[in-house]
Formats: structure tokens, C-alpha cells, sequence
């Protein structure tokens, strides 16, 4: 009983035993998923695909972990980076702005978009998967509008490099989710900004009356979930040279949300955990490559994501473990 | 007594006039808007949307969510389409659909009543779910033609006059309307979801059977988003894996705008109606203008939700107790 309970009570084993378990299934059945070339000094393979395509989901993952641990949820993400993607593509197409400045407008405007989300539910009091479900719709019509349905495609160097360039013989967005990684666990670790997110997440009236102002906190975070979703509607550009504003971080949500689930953050909130996360969402990913692998087309890999999600969910249920733990005992008499 | 009598109908009122701005405006705006044939094709293009809504009405009244609505619309069009292709009967197919629909309802909510799980998270994975098992069953539209739907296209229409109609879908959503009214409203069943969406607690203590009707309504909305599907594959004649992407915000707005409290206890399936209209009457409008595209649809009825969330918040603030 008391090794059971141990491995139930660390967060980061079942993450990292999936991991495990599905690199050695792609170790076993995967030809050459291990294999490491360097090319034109750079360095090249399945492995190093996995960590570049994994950077948008685990750039949301940062995000949504704080939400979540505030006990909330953001649907909005996968349209938010569309919103990011489309301005990025048109401006570096009809404007002579500098790349900077182009990022810039890029991501105060998801961050807005993000503070509105976070705006409709800590002062407006609206539930937070309502506000963020319309904000999904909206977003992506906001989108639609900036291109007017046109997909832009561009060639510009720094927009390209963003998703596709290399920094120290790895890929640039590996830089990219490490600084976003480094400041957030800064953040919420070394200042009070982390126990204030979980408190919120543990007892929102508990932490008002202990003077926190919840609702700023709400707020930030939900703006700060638009800032990583806006970075990672960039790099999803700039990976295809191209903003689809339909398919650009389509059902990204979903991978969002599995990434932080497993990773160990409840969704009821409080604990959060963002190392986590970020297993969780190079699990997806690999989990997503391996079903291409398999030539399971895009479309169908949402059936076993959406099952791994419920099972986890139904894991941490109470009521669940309950039923097990009864099961286990009468087998047990 | 008579003052929260009142208040109850306060929503039900804020839509009726919504609906009737909305149409005068459109009207004033644009010639022929105020005919039959306009409010004919309302009510015919969105029998499909108020048909899930209906379904919707029952799980938001009891406190729910249900956001797979758009995922079992598009297996149902789509499984429909591939049996037919394949040389099987349609209704032996509309039936599976139907019954398929049912049963992916129930399941996600006995894993909503039984384990306790948030209705938003069971149904979100239900709706990822659903539609990657609609793109397993083809991945692409296909078309239907066949004796049994052209016989329901062309005999089956309720013909008001020499060019208005209404087809047999917009006639079955009417049939499955009332049956929704006289479920909610003269049934045991419909008491006990109010009751539930009232008060959990107090419904479990008083004796009701919260456990089944919570996994009915669940099972309702699933089989009525399959419903929706069936009258689609009459709409359009084919079936498509893709229909119906963000249509679960569609459905709830409907609800919403008719006058149904998110947080649940409180509505009617008669607003739920009036919801449905409001959403074709700007539909139609946005297509009878012709300069904006569809997505402002989208925002517009985006914009509406969140007006009538932020109204109900401010109608239901004083019989709240400050949490």
C-alpha cells in the first residue's frame, strides 16, 4: 500500500513513464527514431523534430498551467494563435515595420485578447470556460477578418528563422520555450506571484480575505496565457512560411490541456507544476508523431488523445479511486 | 409573490423583444425581409440547430454543459452519408446514427454523475472524440442520393403558399419542440431537472432520482445532436466530417439568449425557440446585406451571448446570496 500511494503521490512518474514508454516503442518499432545527424552543423532527426514541432504546445502548456492552477481554463488558445499567426503574416507581407515591431503588435495584441478573457471572468464573474469558449469563436473570426481569408505566405528571413532557424546547433524555438521557461518559474518560484496563483486556485475566498486581489491575479494570468498562445501563433507561422487562419492552432486547446493534466496539475486547482507541463506536452507530441509514424492521419489523432485525457481526469477523480481501492479489497477478502 | 412571479419572465420578455427589434430593424433595412418565404427559410435553415438546442435546453437546465453537440452532429451527418454510399437502407442508418448519438450521451454523463467529473471536461474530450471518430468513418464529404431522401424532399413538404414552405425536417423539429415543452414543463422528469439545476442537494434529499435524470439529459442532448445531424444530411444532402465545427457555441447561445440560466434551475424551451430565431434572423440579415462575411455571424452572436450573460447576472444578483 504505502509504495502504491508513494507512486501515486509523485506527479512527475507517470508523465515520464508514458514518455519512456512510447520512446521505446518508437526505439522498438520506429526506424530510426534515435538516429542524429548533423547537417550543415546543425543537428537533425526525429528526436530534434519532436522538441522543435513540440515548442508551440509546450509555449501553451506555460500559460494554461497557470490558468488551470487558478482553477480555470482557456479554450481561446488555439484561436489566439491564429489571431498572432494572421497579424504576423500580414504585416511582414503590407507594411515596411520592422520584424521587433511586427512581434511587438503581434503579442500586446493576443495579451489584450488574453486580458479580456481574464477580464470576463474575474470581474464579470462569468465561468471561465464560457468566456473563453466565446473568445474561441471570436478570436477566430477576428482572425478571419485580419485576412480576410486570404493565407498569406512570406519569405522574410526573421520570421522564417523564428520556427525554423537554429541556435546553438539546436532549434531556435528550443531557445524560445526555455527563456518563456526560465521566466515563469522565476516568476511564480521566487516571488510571491506563485503562491498567490495557488491560493487563488486552493480557496478564492480564503486568499480575498487574506488580502490577495484575486481578481488582478485572475486576470494577469489569462493575459499571460495570450502572451504564450501569441509567441506560439508566431512560430506555427513561421514553421510553414504561411498563416491558415482556418487550421492555424486548430484543437491546439486540447493538447494545451492534456499537457498540463498529465503533467501533475489538477484541474480543480491549486499545485501546479510546470516542468511538468512541459513533459506533458513533449508526451503529445511525441505521442502525435508516432501516430504519424503509423500513418494515422491528423485528423483521427484526436480519438486516442481525447481517451488518454478522460482516463487521466477519471484517475484523479475521487470517486473513481474509490470504486478501485473497493474493487481491489473485495478481490483481496 | 407576484414581484418574483414577474422576475421570472423577465428573460423570456428580453428575448421576445430582442427577436422583434431584430426582425422590425432587418425589415426597415431590407425590402422583402418582412414575407412568409424570409420567415419560412428562418426557421427551415436552423431546424437542425434548434432541434440540439432543444436537447441543449435540458442539460444547461439541470446545471450542465454539453460542448460535444457540434462533434456527434458531424459523425451522425457523416455515418449516414458512408451507410447510404455503401447500399444500405437510410433509415436503418438514420437509426444507428440516432442510437449512437444516445449512447455517447449517456456515457458521458455517467462519467459526469458517477465520477464527479467536470461536465465542460467530459464533453470537451467527448467532443475531440467524436469528431476524430467522424474522420475515421471518411475523411471527406460525401454526397446522398437515394429514392427515401428524394421522397422526403419532394412529398413531404407542408406547402403555406405558392412559394413558401416548410420540409418535413423544419415540421420534425416543431414535433420534437413541443414534445421538449411538454417534457420540461408537464412531465415528472422535466420537475426533477429544474429541480436538479435548482438545487442538487435538495433534489437528492427530497428523493429524486438525480443520478438517472442526470445521465438522461446527457443522453437527450446526444441523441437530439445526432437528430440534428439527420435533418442536416436533408438540408445539404451529404454528409460532411468538418459540419459543425464551433456549432456547440451556436447551440448554447440559442439557449442562452432564450432565456436559460447558465448556471441552470431557470428557462423555458419556448425561449430556447425564440433563441433559434434570433440566431436565423441574423443569419438572414447578414446574408441579405451581403457585404459582411459569415464570421461576423460568429462575433455577432459571440457578442449577444455575453450581453444576455451579463443581463441574467444583473436580473439574478438580488435573489442571490453574495458568494
Amino acid at each position: 500500500m504505502k509504495v502504491t500511494d508513494r507512486i501515486m503521490s509523485n506527479r512527475l512518474l507517470w508523465p515520464i513513464m508514458g514518455l519512456v514508454l512510447l520512446f521505446v516503442f518508437n526505439g522498438l518499432y520506429g526506424e530510426g527514431f534515435f538516429k542524429i545527424e548533423i547537417m550543415n552543423g546543425y543537428l537533425y532527426g526525429t528526436t530534434i523534430d519532436i522538441i522543435n514541432q513540440g515548442s508551440k504546445v509546450m509555449l501553451l502548456a506555460i500559460g494554461m498551467t497557470l490558468v488551470i492552477a487558478t482553477g480555470g481554463i482557456d479554450l481561446s488558445v488555439g484561436s489566439i494563435m491564429a489571431v498572432s499567426g494572421s497579424i504576423g503574416a500580414l504585416l511582414v507581407n503590407e507594411s515596411d515595420y520592422s520584424f521587433a515591431l511586427i512581434v511587438a503588435i503581434a503579442l500586446v495584441a493576443t495579451v489584450i485578447i488574453g486580458l479580456v478573457n481574464g477580464v470576463l471572468v474575474s470581474y464579470i464573474g462569468l465561468q471561465p470556460f464560457v468566456a473563453t469558449l466565446i473568445m474561441m469563436v471570436t478570436a477566430r473570426g477576428i482572425a478571419l477578418l485580419i485576412t480576410n481569408g486570404f493565407i498569406y505566405t512570406f519569405e522574410d528571413e526573421d520570421f522564417v528563422f523564428l520556427g525554423n532557424g537554429h541556435f546553438l546547433m539546436l532549434p531556435f524555438t528550443l531557445t524560445i520555450v526555455l527563456i518563456m521557461t526560465v521566466i515563469s518559474i522565476f516568476i511564480t518560484r521566487k516571488t510571491a506571484v506563485g503562491v498567490f496563483i495557488e491560493a487563488v486556485g486552493d480557496n478564492e475566498r480564503a486568499s480575498r480575505f487574506a488580502g490577495i486581489n484575486t481578481k488582478v491575479v485572475k486576470m494577469v494570468v489569462y493575459g499571460f496565457s495570450g502572451l504564450c498562445a501569441g509567441i506560439a501563433g508566431l512560430v506555427a507561422t513561421s514553421n510553414i512560411k504561411a498563416a491558415d487562419t482556418i487550421k492555424l492552432g486548430e484543437t491546439m486547446e486540447m493538447d494545451a490541456i492534456f499537457a498540463v493534466v498529465v503533467g501533475g496539475t489538477s484541474l480543480t486547482g491549486g499545485k501546479f507544476n510546470l516542468i511538468g507541463s512541459l513533459i506533458g506536452a513533449l508526451l503529445i507530441q511525441t505521442l502525435t508523431t508516432t501516430m504519424y509514424f503509423l500513418g494515422v492521419p491528423p485528423a483521427i489523432t484526436a480519438v486516442p488523445k481525447s481517451i488518454v485525457i478522460i482516463l487521466v481526469c477519471l484517475l484523479q477523480s475521487e470517486e473513481f479511486r474509490r470504486m478501485i481501492m473497493s474493487v481491489v479489497r473485495r478481490s483481496r477478502a | 409573490m407576484n414581484a418574483i412571479f414577474n422576475r421570472k419572465y423577465i428573460p423570456l420578455f428580453a428575448t421576445a423583444a430582442v427577436l422583434i427589434v431584430l426582425y422590425t430593424i432587418a425589415s426597415v433595412l431590407y425590402d422583402n425581409f418582412f414575407s412568409i418565404l424570409t420567415m419560412t427559410n428562418i426557421l427551415s435553415d436552423n431546424a437542425y440547430l434548434g432541434v440540439i438546442a432543444v436537447g441543449m435546453t435540458f442539460v444547461i437546465l439541470t446545471g450542465g454543459i454539453d460542448l460535444s453537440v457540434g462533434s456527434v452532429f458531424a459523425f451522425s451527418t457523416i455515418l449516414i452519408a458512408s451507410m447510404a454510399e455503401k447500399g444500405y437502407s437510410p433509415p436503418l442508418a438514420i437509426l444507428l446514427a440516432v442510437f449512437l448519438g444516445l449512447i455517447f450521451g449517456l456515457f458521458q454523463g455517467i462519467l459526469i454523475h458517477k465520477f464527479k467529473m467536470q461536465p465542460f471536461l467530459v464533453t470537451l474530450g467527448g467532443m475531440f472524440f467524436a469528431r476524430g471518430a467522424a474522420f475515421m468513418v471518411n475523411m471527406e464529404s460525401i454526397g446522398i442520393s437515394n429514392k427515401f431522401y428524394d421522397w422526403v424532399l419532394d412529398d413531404l413538404n407542408l406547402w403555406i403558399n405558392s412559394e413558401a414552405f416548410l420540409p418535413a425536417s423544419t415540421i420534425f423539429f416543431l414535433i420534437v419542440f413541443v414534445i421538449g415543452m411538454y417534457v420540461a414543463h408537464l412531465t415528472r422528469f422535466g420537475r426533477s431537472v429544474y429541480a436538479i439545476g435548482g438545487s442538487e442537494d435538495s433534489a437528492l434529499l427530497m428523493g429524486l432520482p438525480v443520478g438517472i435524470v442526470k445521465v438522461a439529459v446527457y443522453g437527450i442532448c446526444g441523441m437530439c445532436s445526432a437528430l440534428g445531424g439527420v435533418l442536416y444530411t436533408f438540408f445539404t444532402g451529404s454528409g460532411n466530417p468538418s459540419n459543425g465545427v464551433g456549432l456547440e457555441l451556436d447551440v448554447i447561445a440559442s439557449v442562452v439568449i432564450g432565456g436559460t440560466l447558465l448556471s441552470g434551475g431557470v428557462g423555458y424551451v419556448v425561449g430556447t425557440l425564440m433563441g433559434v430565431l434570433i440566431y436565423g434572423t441574423i443569419q438572414c440579415a447578414l446574408m441579405f446585406d451581403g457585404r459582411l462575411n459569415s464570421w461576423w455571424l460568429r462575433i455577432a452572436i459571440g457578442v449577444l451571448l455575453l450581453i444576455f450573460i451579463l443581463m441574467q447576472r444583473v436580473l439574478t444578483r438580488g435573489s442571490e446570496s453574495d458568494s
